[in-house]
């Protein structure tokens, strides 16, 4: 098994017809994904390389069966894609668009929670299960079907570190982008839990880097709900505090935040922080035996 | 991007939040001209972006226009925890009868807008929520339907605010929340909200964030930033879309994606160096992203080695080797650079640098080894 996208994955593509996303759509096709449809207002009946263009996507569910989308729509419409995407019943929507204003993530992700619809995203390189399917934009050379699940908030040290764990002769279930962004759709918490689920995942690499506090909540789910071992990686224990102006935002949070707040929290709750991405992958190799 | 209190006062009023009149000033004869304008005593306000401005005597009051000038005269170029006052704000002086707290913030654990109150303003916020938690009254809003008057009455019970003040504190908040969905802002705090003695309610501070994302929707407000970074270097990232934050080190940065840069400022700090800076070329860095970023990185005169650390994605290593060349050529760079490729044409990448790249350029096989080499060779060039 793997998690979130596999073979039973059909995906559609919004925006599909544009530069990054035609490129990354036939990407993901050659992979083996199942592209079955792309949406661009105003082009239907058009085709990509033999996928179907729909108007929109209630058009493409009809016609295809997609139950996942990818979003390539620029910033400024990508709101309102995401809802599209939502309202046509899509399972699983991955937004990589990266700029999305937080006040319409902030209006997004209540409307998301009245459902039991997921979103990866925005501000995320996607998902991989490797040998099965890939939507979004990582580089697939980099990984290997296997056993470790990934869960990151950051593209380039996701693949960092999968190749350094790949070098070792580890490959993985499944590899989430989660996104960047202050507001994602989905948490760690909520991507641990499926990987927890997975029988075919015996370890799960969790990388966090500063601000918020999703990695400290994660950490106390992890004491409580998982038994599969889980590995962190923090970034950013060098970057500035920001010129934060005001004290609101620390009322909030109080200390949590920093990277040091995140490694010590999680250490606290037995789970192995690496303090690079080479050590991380010695924990894993390590922790596996 | 965190807004200077006159520009938050400005929009305030915008939005019918009731602030002292006031103007800007940038030398003692405008502080002068500003404060026979507003007529009566005045505060002279230095603006910058950090706090103990009043401890620092950064806010002074003046009872005429030359005082005024004497004041703006001895404020204007103090340095207060490295801010260089350029500018002043002077306003009305007002008859304080009492200091509230008030803010709106977006709560990025909850997810959603966040109102405080509490009747005991003026001070460290911090403190208060910490020794005294019941004195200040929270409240998650809902996105979808809005902040509503009964959600400000019960903030107002809550934090005890004085009966006399109670009608201008509600106006307050209803405003300070409209401002905060249409300036599509992250931080509206007004410390002191004052209770004056002639029992109106007026924010006397004003601290306002703006989401950057949310910038294309206000023209307006994206003309500000303009005036929001003294720095050369951010200032030019800025202009060429490049994201870079200063820092006090001498090991230049740079690499694609953010989540790799601050992991590469990491293991500088932990090879026994300091990093210089932030700078992400992005996740897609093509030839002429690695230009511009090198361009900005060499321009600051602080740095004596770069590291340059890519793991190529959909990027490249061999056009970023191309593209470092090509930048290498125009700019002429002589200090040492060390480069670690890694990823999707990694090895062409190396061996385009071996090849053709001038002395000064040197490649590591890990990121580990690279920041070591780094930090050595900032260290033997200072």
């Amino acid at each position: 098994m793997s998690i979130l996208v596999d073979e039973n994955t059909k995906l559609v593509v919004q925006g599909v017809t544009g530069r990054e996303g035609q490129f990354h759509t036939l990407r993901n096709k050659a992979y083996g994904t199942n592209v079955v449809a792309g949406v661009t207002p105003g082009k239907a009946g058009q085709d990509v390389d033999g996928i179907p263009v729909f108007n929109t996507v209630r058009d493409a569910v009809e016609a295809t069966g997609a139950n996942t989308s990818m979003i390539f729509v620029p910033p400024r419409f990508a709101t309102d894609a995401i809802y599209e995407s939502l309202d046509a019943g899509i399972d699983l929507t991955i937004t990589i668009t990266e700029g999305i204003p937080a006040h319409d993530m902030m209006r997004v992700y209540t409307h998301l929670k009245r459902s039991d619809q997921r979103l990866l995203g925005p501000n995320c390189p996607g998902a991989i299960s490797p040998g099965k399917a890939t939507v979004g934009i990582m580089p697939t050379d980099v990984f290997t079907p296997g056993r470790v699940g990934i869960v990151s908030r950051s593209g380039t040290l996701t693949y960092q570190i999968s190749k350094e764990i790949g070098d070792m002769g580890i490959g993985q279930s499944t590899v989430v982008g989660i996104g960047g962004d202050p507001i994602v759709g989905s948490s760690f918490i909520d991507v641990l839990g499926m990987f927890e689920a997975d029988p075919d995942t015996d370890l799960v690499v969790m990388v966090g880097e500063i601000g918020g506090d999703e990695e400290e909540k994660a950490g106390a789910f992890i004491a409580e709900n998982m038994k599969t071992p889980v590995v962190g990686y923090i970034a950013g224990f060098q970057a500035p505090p920001g010129k934060q102006m005001g004290h609101a935002g620390a009322i909030i949070t109080g200390s949590s935040g920093t990277a040091q707040g995140k490694k010590d929290a999680l250490e606290a709750l037995g789970v192995k922080v690496g303090t690079n991405p080479t050590e991380v992958a010695e924990i894993v190799r390590d922790t596996l035996g | 991007m965190d807004l200077f209190e006159y520009q938050g006062k400005q929009l305030f009023a915008k939005y019918g939040l009731a602030v002292p009149s006031g103007e800007v000033a940038e030398t003692p004869e405008q502080a002068k001209t500003a404060a026979e304008a507003i007529g009566g005593t005045v505060v002279v306000k230095a603006q910058v972006q950090v706090g103990g401005r009043g401890k620092a005597g950064g806010i002074k009051l003046a009872k005429d226009p030359d005082e005024a000038y004497a004041e703006a005269d001895n404020i204007l170029g103090m340095d207060i925890k490295g801010h260089v006052v350029k500018r002043l704000w002077i306003e009305s002086a007002s008859d304080i009868k009492k200091e509230y707290y008030a803010s709106v913030t977006f709560d990025r654990s909850a997810k959603k807008p966040l109102v405080m109150l509490s009747a005991m303003g003026g001070m460290d916020i911090e403190a208060v929520a910490e020794e005294h938690p019941e004195a200040l009254a929270r409240l998650h809003v809902d996105p979808l339907t809005g902040f509503q008057q009964h959600h400000a009455r019960w903030l107002i019970y809550h934090a005890n605010i004085d009966e006399p003040a109670q009608k201008g504190v509600l106006d307050a908040l209803m405003k300070a929340y409209e401002a905060f969905i249409g300036l599509e802002a992250t931080l509206i705090e007004i410390n002191p909200l004052i209770w004056t003695a002639d029992d109106r309610v007026v924010a006397l501070d004003a601290k306002v964030s703006i989401d950057n994302n949310a910038l294309f929707r206000h023209p307006e407000l994206a003309e500000l930033q303009e005036s929001l970074t003294d720095d050369p270097q951010e200032r030019m990232a800025h202009e060429r879309g490049v994201t870079y934050v200063k820092l006090d080190g001498d090991v230049g940065i740079m690499g694609n994606g953010a989540g790799i840069v601050m992991s590469s400022l990491d293991v500088v700090a932990l090879a026994g160096g300091t990093p210089a800076n932030f700078l992400d070329a992005g996740g897609g860095s093509n030839a002429e992203a690695v230009a511009t970023a090198l361009e900005v990185l060499l321009s600051d005169p602080k740095v004596k080695s770069l590291m340059i650390n890519i793991f190529g994605g959909i990027t490249r290593c061999d056009e970023v080797a191309e593209g470092l060349l090509t930048a290498l050529d125009t700019l002429g760079a002589t200090l040492p650079i060390v480069v670690r490729l890694d990823g999707t044409a990694a090895e062409a990448g190396r061996a385009i640098i071996a090849e053709r790249a001038p002395a000064n350029v040197v490649v590591e096989p890990t990121m580990l080894s690279a920041a070591k080499r780094a930090v050595e060779l900032a260290k033997e060039a200072s």
